[in-house]
């Protein structure tokens, strides 16, 4: 995320709690969360009849600045995607993002005050999943008033909700782009996940999770975010990116960044750490470890009877979420007799590619949903 | 591709029964499934290789997947489709043999259209030139065709008759003209509909 001087209208983070006390949220794994907060952002307008809505998904470390500029002058993650005149084009349609449930930037989550102790939640906050997560933006969704969203969109864990809207409400929805992404997690996915995990829990300053007020455990956050990176490039990217250029002004240590990629790596844990918390991370890898759409359905059932038309994308040389998992969404679809397409897109990019090679994936969910919009799912809504 | 100026277009649209589900192997850009959808009203479905065919597909909002048909049609049931099409794909897959067999595990029916290599003005090249024939339904020179397998109506028509493959309708044309009469001399693209 580069900073600039914010120009022009400034994009603002609005809130919305629910589920207040005594009313809770009743959690997928049985417990009770309440009250509820999402922090969320809109681009574009909503039309009078609310049909023109999009809800954006973000992956893992995002929140939702996905577009525009911040008070802080900072560019939304999607950037590239959403915008006037862009795939997700903020001239005809109204966007709408919100940080995760179980996050960190402004929805509930670990670092929130736990009501019932005015501390915060730490370790005691409930494990949330995907499906949780999906339940807190569809009570967002009709606070809007929006009946039915013209499409869900996002890659990887944003994905993995886009396919939750699918088997959970689907009469919510005229389409869905799940991108980069699984029915379920594989155990190679969730083995990087651990070590992940692992690297947090074994910083000594993570003290079991309350450490809030005192020294962070940055360090085991930081390798966790550097193992993160590394799945998601490709080996062609990294040798594009870095080769074996070794830094200038090493230190004078045997172990010091000598290479490019080194250097880099813990630039990217490093700044991770500023701007994310390290319980929130153990709590979203579980979900997505957790995460498994067909939850003891056949294939061909999860999304049977949806009406929805569904794009599945997916990168070519993303090695985290490969195009065998996308084929698995696809089979499943076909299988339910879903409308669904899918494309895989060339890219050198690895898993980051969903984020960085717009270009292509711009064209295919613009043209997409230009034939969503025109099929009148949404009560007319065209343009 | 080739140039009958969409002949074989209008005539699997008279095969295809109204209302009926389709799946187009090596769809393309879509232009055959949208006269079907058009005229049909066909529940249609393509699957296509090429990156920019499959784009067009998919801002025509038709329901397209990026796929390699010689790997089979594994994730279809047996007889999930009315009809399954191999129009001018035929020739063109690594494994016909498969990619045949598959298509009729899938489809109802099944209806193949392919260039004629035995067409006279093929014949005539060969025999007088001495060369490979490039013609309007067979385009392309020798070192830069798409096609893998050339094949004339009367070896597919006893191919179908060792694989007991029924052939329920034939057409043939040349020209944009329906050709009766000697086929296999006569015409230039060959179209069946097929079932097993």
């Amino acid at each position: 995320m580069e900073e600039k001087k914010p120009t022009g209208n400034v994009v603002e983070t609005k809130s919305f709690t629910f589920a207040n006390l005594p009313v809770q949220l009743t959690l997928e794994m049985g417990e009770k969360l309440g009250p509820v907060t999402l922090a969320y952002e809109t681009y574009g307008e909503l039309n009078t009849d609310k049909s023109n809505a999009v809800l954006v998904l973000h992956a893992l470390s995002g929140d939702a600045h996905a577009a525009g500029l911040d008070k802080r002058g900072v560019t939304g993650w999607w950037n590239s995607l959403i915008g006037p005149g862009k795939g997700l084009d903020t001239n005809k349609y109204f966007v709408v993002c919100s940080n995760v449930l179980g996050g960190c930037k402004g929805s509930t989550g670990p670092a929130s005050t736990s009501p019932s102790t005015g501390k915060p939640f730490g370790t005691d906050f409930p494990l949330v999943t995907i499906g949780d997560m999906v339940l807190a933006q569809k009570y967002l969704i009709d606070h809007l008033g929006i009946d039915k969203l013209l499409s869900v969109v996002g890659g990887s864990m944003g994905g993995m909700q886009a396919l939750q809207w699918m088997a959970s409400y689907p009469d919510r929805i005229c389409s869905a782009v799940p991108i980069s992404t699984t029915l379920k997690h594989s155990p190679q996915q969730i083995a990087f996940n651990e070590v992940g995990r692992q690297a947090v829990m074994a910083d000594p300053a993570w003290k079991g999770g309350n450490y809030y007020g005192n020294c962070i455990p940055g360090r085991g956050l930081a390798v966790a975010r550097m193992i993160g990176h590394v799945t998601y490039m490709s080996e062609a990217s990294m040798a594009e990116k870095f080769g074996r250029r070794t830094r200038e002004n090493k230190e004078p240590f045997k172990f010091s960044a000598d290479f490019e990629v080194e250097g880099y790596l813990r630039y990217r844990g490093d700044s991770f750490v500023r701007r994310f918390d390290a319980n929130s991370y153990l709590y979203i890898t579980k979900a997505l470890d957790l995460f498994n759409i067909l939850n003891g359905h056949q294939i061909g059932d999860v999304f049977r009877g949806l009406k929805a038309k569904v794009l599945v994308l997916s990168f070519k040389s993303d090695w985290l979420y490969p195009s065998y998992q996308s084929q698995e969404i696809v089979k499943a679809c076909k299988l339910s007799g879903v409308d669904a397409s899918y494309c895989e897109l060339t890219s050198d990019y690895g898993h980051d590619a969903f984020l960085l090679e717009t270009e292509q994936e711009r064209q295919l969910i613009g043209s997409f949903l230009k034939t969503v919009a025109n099929s009148n799912c949404n009560g007319g809504y065209s343009h | 591709m080739n140039n009958n100026g969409g002949s074989d277009r209008a005539i699997i649209a008279d095969w295809v029964g109204e209302g009926s589900s389709v799946l187009d192997l090596g769809c393309g850009d879509g232009v055959l499934l949208l006269t079907l959808a058009r005229d049909k009203s066909v529940r249609a479905q393509g699957i296509e290789i090429s990156d920019e065919a499959v784009h067009s597909c998919v801002a025509a909002g038709l329901s397209v997947f990026q796929q390699d048909i010689d790997t089979g049609l594994a994730e279809y049931a047996d007889k999930s489709f009315d009809f399954v099409i191999l129009n001018q794909t035929f020739q063109q897959v690594k494994k016909p043999d498969y990619v045949l067999r598959e298509a009729l595990r899938v489809g109802k029916k099944v209806i193949v259209g392919f260039p004629n290599f035995c067409y006279f003005a093929d014949r005539v090249q060969i025999f007088l030139r001495g060369k490979v024939p490039v013609t309007a339904s067979l385009p392309y020179q020798w070192f830069d065709t798409p096609n893998l397998h050339f094949l004339s109506i009367a070896d597919f028509m006893e191919y179908c008759q060792k694989r007991e493959i029924k052939i329920e309708q034939t057409r043939f044309f040349a020209k944009n003209r329906r050709v009766r009469f000697l086929p296999n001399l006569r015409g230039e693209v060959g179209l069946f509909l097929l079932s097993k």
